[in-house]
């Protein structure tokens, strides 16, 4: 009971800012400016969703996403943990070496490094395709990605060794170590990194602004943005668009998050 | 690894030179970095960076770590608890920086305005020179849903027999925690120790959407002044020698995170360090 109460109290103050939103979503413009603010939109504008929605090709905005996301999602679990069993439980020489280096390049600010990519891109053919939004993740997530190695990496660090060892005895390949021991046991991480990764791509806005030009490739996050400078004054339709982009994202993590629950109990290991 | 390196290289060269948009580059060896010593603005943005570094860091990890170990408990509903403290996470850093600017508006503002109703003194918020970073510290670490997440999911690797163990042996739920869990989650701990600080290093959208670097350069993050150099000045040399300058600074706090580690992280594999 009393968790039940500390919990509702910090969810409390988590939801805040979020029903700030919702009912900023609902709420003429002439409403949301009124000091002190109300709480409940009289009437409520349910207008503001019909026409931020009709304003722009949303569908087309999010079958695009959706192309990015599987592209992006599949490429980065398959190569990132794969990078992360080499670096955590193959042995070779150099091997802390290149990890420390692979992290290094994160430490630069992105900003910086924006130019010389763009340029690169442009050089190869690539603007205005999903090539660079999605290519770079197939190759262990490029950039970000590193951040995924070093999290799969710190997971399969927690896996006693024994479990490799015992399957090294039995005659298995590093590949089959890799598929049926370390990656079954994996799951939380891999849900982790797939939520990560997907909400990145989702709300992504910097890499489809650079490299996308035509109307029709755009992404979810870039309409909204597009929306933002298009509605300087309306508030009501850009809270309204924000809600309606976090939605669909919410769900998935309601759906994805019950595969926590499915621990890993590592019978049979005695340490 | 390519697509790393060969940007990190140019932008190591532009650092070099004089190389202002619009006009020819001219070498000049080290002297945007002479230059840095004595820019004021520089030292202010490193001390504002650091300031929320430090603050934003410690207290991510301890919500989330908390909020992780009562989120694996038992509870009730825990599927309908995790996502709501996950849910800032999700909205989009845009429509997240406009919320907060009308949650910190001193007038219409929703925090104000239940600190009123409450009787209690008010705060400028972003508005004030002394509460500006603060207040961006609270914004961030209301986001500490990534944290909790990776926390979650770290919880689950925690054999259960180790458990069973200490319950032989006697141990409650302190000793369950200090001897079991406390150290299965040290890698899970480093990790998000060190991302933050790469991540909080690199701080910008706030002060871009929200601040713009105000009021009196209170919100001046370093990735702001290094945005506002080469973008607004066209200051590209300089730019690239302050994020040199950063990429070094934020290497050596890593590396030493990483010596420091080997004393308190446990790995099952000792051949990892």
């Amino acid at each position: 009971m009393a968790l039940w109460i500390v919990l509702g109290l910090g969810g409390a103050v988590m939801i805040l800012p979020f029903v700030w939103l919702v009912r900023s979503a609902l709420m003429t413009d002439n409403q949301i400016f009124i000091s002190p603010p109300e709480w409940l939109p009289e009437p409520f504008a349910w207008s503001n969703f019909t026409g931020a929605m009709s304003s722009r090709p949303f569908a087309r905005y999010f079958l695009n996403t959706m192309i990015i996301e599987v592209l992006v999602v599949t490429g980065t679990v398959l190569t990132c943990s794969l990078a992360a069993f080499s670096f955590s439980r193959l042995r070779w020489r150099g091997r802390n070496l290149v990890f420390g280096l692979l992290l290094t390049g994160v430490m630069l600010p992105y900003a910086v490094t924006l130019i010389p990519t763009f340029v690169m891109w442009g050089s190869l053919g690539a603007l205005d395709t999903f090539v660079p939004l999605t290519l770079p993740a197939w190759f262990a997530g490029a950039g970000g990605g590193v951040f995924n190695i070093f999290l799969f990496r710190q997971f399969f660090l927690t896996i006693p060794y024994e479990l490799d060892e015992a399957a090294y005895i039995d005659g298995a390949t590093p590949w089959k170590v890799f598929w049926s021991v370390i990656m079954p046991l994996s799951k939380p991480v891999i849900v982790v990194v797939v939520i990560f990764t997907f909400i990145g791509v989702w709300n992504d806005f910097l890499g489809p602004l650079l490299y996308l030009t035509d109307d029709s490739k755009f992404t979810l996050a870039l309409g909204l943005a597009g929306f933002q400078s298009t509605y300087t004054a309306q508030w009501g339709f850009l809270m309204a668009a924000s809600l309606v982009v976090i939605l669909p994202i919410t769900l998935i993590f309601f759906a994805l998050q019950r595969y926590f629950v499915e621990g890993v109990t590592l019978t049979g290991v005695k340490g | 690894m390519i697509f790393t390196i060969g940007p990190m290289v140019a932008s190591l060269v532009f650092s070099l030179t004089d190389w202002t948009i619009g006009a020819p580059a001219k070498f000049i060896g080290l002297d945007n970095y002479d230059r840095l010593a004595g820019d004021p603005l520089f030292w202010k943005s490193l001390n504002v960076t650091t300031y929320y570094t430090l603050g934003v860091v410690p207290l991510t990890l301890l919500a989330g770590f908390v909020v992780a170990l009562l989120l694996n408990q038992g509870v009730r509903g825990r599927s309908f608890w995790r996502t709501i403290y996950y849910l800032p996470t999700l909205v989009p850093a845009v429509a997240s920086s406009v919320l907060w600017i009308w949650i910190f508006n001193p007038d219409f503002g929703l925090l104000n305005s239940l600190l009123r109703q409450g009787g209690l003194p008010t705060s400028s918020w972003i508005y004030g020179e002394r509460s500006a970073v603060p207040s961006l510290m609270l914004m961030s670490v209301w986001g500490f849903g990534n944290a909790m997440v990776i926390f979650l999911a770290g919880l689950q690797g925690v054999p259960r027999h180790l458990y069973e163990a200490v319950a032989i042996d006697g141990g409650g739920t302190w000793a369950r925690f200090r001897h079991v869990t406390l150290p299965f989650m040290t890698p899970v701990i480093f990790y998000n120790l060190v991302t933050g600080v790469i991540g909080t290093f690199q701080v910008f959208n706030q002060a871009y959407i929200m601040t713009q670097g105000g009021p009196n350069n209170a919100t001046q993050f370093y990735i702001y002044y290094l945005y506002t150099k080469a973008f607004t000045d066209s200051e590209i040399g300089y730019a690239s020698a302050l994020a040199w300058v950063l990429f070094i600074l934020v290497l050596v706090i890593t590396i030493a995170l990483f010596r420091n580690a080997r004393r308190w992280v446990y790995y099952e594999i000792g051949a990892a360090r």
